[in-house]
């Protein structure tokens, strides 16, 4: 596991915790930059770490968005009531029901999700390549037209989230930090992954999973795991997005296929996927290039952010952390060891 | 028991498609010793090793290890038995440096689920790193990425990485195919002490006749997917079957 590193962390800490206070009018905006930290630290487990490019992930954030309403609303009132109203019965929930409901619903939002995944796990693994790519997909797209259809939880007209029973203020800020410590327990737990012997494992499946099999090594176990890792911690960003929106509904929200579902892979791509700090990277800069194209370059944002990821996958595949280690490997630790001066 | 076969084949057969890859093919491979397999390119001799580890099932016939039925095993399960395989094509991690390569290939038999998110490596699994990697020559080189390593260099590395694995048979697929003809006798030295130090009993697929007579002490001959002869080196090697299945091959 990486060890406390001043330089590094420090500034990340102390922006990190800052930031709502400096610029407060900025204080969503930053909330989902840690979500995009997520969101890419996330896939990257999967597609860079072991080299199963799921282009689905999106589909546990909105496992994780529906099952949290869905307890957070449970906690006081029926599931069927509440939403067949759609906003028309205005249900005032209580400090401490509303507060009890959001931790029950992020807990099983992180679970449930991480459930799913290796129940889907078991079908999925099977697919190898652009097929697992692909099959990914068609969850994540299946997954949001079934949840339009199914009226228990407001189809496709969505559901209104419970009212938060403070100040917007308050509100901004406890979602912000909620995130904020999302991604660095995200972060954390990718690091100590990486440092055990999962992390080679997952690393080898990515290099040539036939030898790692003809090794011994338990593919599947690890496979469903990374993906329910993956699933557990996106659940819980999905737990928390629906709520800062107020308002999900299955199609633009809560499966988002070729918004954020790529951004989590763009982001990784650009940083440099199978690394632990390009995700961070990645997500960084797209997300800075995201807004600042959206604010100076309106109706050009999706060009821009088209041409970046066509320079990226064309030219520049190995991402930064990438071109970094081909770079300047030694400072990697890839080299030469003469015998005598290791003894 | 030192001649209990630690491999039993009985009539197996396998093919693809149309073509009749392995016909009824039976062999014994004795515990300890190192057993020869040749024959002619495209007789079948990788396929027999791929029935034998799991990668495909056989048509017929039956494989046991230590006198249980492995037939229907799959690939890991087979491995974890201490039944191990090499490539023809060499396959090694090859974006992972050789220290990790090494660390991953240690043994899985007994990995239950806290093992898998233990330390990447502890004292005792690193110093076995360092020796076996010594052993075959790629200490200086175990920080560097494995893909970047010469052809021969990762298949020595392939034969570290099955060492760390502490298998009980090791099937090795033509180990000195495109390896400098000056390593070849290092390399055969390597395989003959991992027989004799380790107590590996080893399978060999071997295409070159002079390297297999010499390390051999049973060897089995392959042609158009069936058994034309086995016996010691010199027995198979003055056979005319086996003589006018090469040169008919060349
Ligand atoms: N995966 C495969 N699909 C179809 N035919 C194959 C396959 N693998 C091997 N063969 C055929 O089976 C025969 C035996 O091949 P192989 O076992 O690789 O021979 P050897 O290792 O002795 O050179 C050859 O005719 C080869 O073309
Ligand atoms: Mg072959």
């Amino acid at each position: 596991m990486e060890k406390f590193n001043p330089k590094l962390h420090l500034p990340i800490l102390v922006f990190g915790l800052a930031a709502p206070f400096v610029v407060p009018g900025l204080t969503i905006q930053v909330a989902v930059l840690w979500v995009m930290v997520l969101f890419a630290l996330t896939w990257d487990v999967m597609g860079g770490q072991m080299g199963y490019n799921s282009l689905g992930n999106i589909f546990f954030f909105g496992a994780g968005m529906y099952i949290c309403a869905i307890v957070q609303i449970a906690f006081i009132t029926d599931v069927g009531a509440y939403t067949a109203s759609n906003g028309g019965v205005r249900i005032t929930f209580t400090h401490q029901e509303y507060f009890m409901g959001l931790i029950c619903g992020i807990i099983a939002a992180a679970i449930g999700s991480a459930l799913i995944a290796a129940a889907l796990g078991w079908t999925v693994f099977g697919l190898r390549g652009p097929y697992f790519a692909i099959g990914t997909l068609g969850i994540a797209l299946a997954a949001g037209e079934l949840m339009g259809t199914w009226e228990w939880v407001g189809g496709g007209g969505g559901i209104s989230m419970p009212v938060y029973p403070g100040s917007a203020d308050g509100k901004a800020y406890l979602f912000y930090f909620l995130c904020f410590a999302a991604a660095v327990g995200t972060y954390l737990f990718c690091s100590w992954l990486y440092s055990t012997r999962f992390g080679l494992a997952i690393n080898a499946i990515r290099d040539d999973e036939q030898k790692a099999e003809a090794m011994g090594v338990h593919t599947l176990r690890y496979k469903t795991i990374a993906w329910a890792v993956s699933a557990f911690f996106l659940g819980i960003s999905g737990a928390l997005f629906g709520n800062i929106t107020g308002f999900i509904e299955p199609l633009e929200v809560a499966f988002p296929t070729v918004t954020f579902g790529i951004f989590m892979v763009a982001m990784s791509l650009l940083g440099g996927k199978g690394t632990l700090w390009g995700p961070v990277l990645g997500a960084f800069l797209f997300h800075f290039l995201k807004e600042f194209t959206w604010t100076y370059f309106l109706g050009w944002q999706w060009v821009a952010l088209g041409v970046l990821i066509i320079v990226n996958v064309v030219f520049f595949q190995q991402g930064i952390m990438g071109w970094l280690m081909e770079k300047f490997p030694e400072k990697f630790g890839i080299v030469v060891e003469k015998k005598e001066a290791a003894e | 028991m030192t001649d209990a076969p630690v491999i039993e084949v009985t009539g197996v057969s396998k093919s693809y498609g149309g073509v009749v890859a392995n016909e009824n093919v039976s062999l014994t491979v004795p515990a300890g010793g190192i057993t020869g397999l040749i024959g002619p390119n495209g007789s079948g001799k990788t396929t027999l090793f791929n029935s034998i580890v799991g990668y495909h099932p056989i048509d017929t016939g039956s494989i046991k290890f230590k006198g249980e039925e492995i037939s229907t095993y799959r690939v890991p399960q087979i491995a974890r038995l201490g039944l191990l395989r090499t490539f023809q094509q060499t396959r090694i991690y090859s974006n992972m440096n050789c220290i990790d390569n090494m660390l991953i290939s240690i043994p899985h038999r007994r990995t239950g689920f806290r093992d898998m998110f233990k330390d990447r490596a502890d004292k005792p699994t690193l110093e076995e790193v360092d020796r076996l990697l010594d052993f075959v020559g790629l200490y200086e080189k175990r920080r560097l990425i494995s893909g970047d390593l010469s052809f021969g260099q990762q298949k020595l590395l392939e034969f570290a990485m099955a060492l760390m694995n502490k298998p009980e048979v090791l099937l090795l697929d033509e180990p000195t195919a495109g390896i400098n003809p000056t390593l070849i006798n290092g390399l055969i030295d390597r395989l003959r002490r991992a027989n004799e130090e380790l107590g590996i009993t080893l399978f060999v697929i071997e295409h070159n006749m002079r390297v297999i007579m010499n390390m051999a002490q049973t060897i089995y001959c392959l042609a158009h997917g069936q058994l034309l002869a086995h016996g010691t080196p010199d027995e198979v090697q003055n056979d005319q079957r086996v003589i006018d299945a090469y040169l008919g091959a060349h």
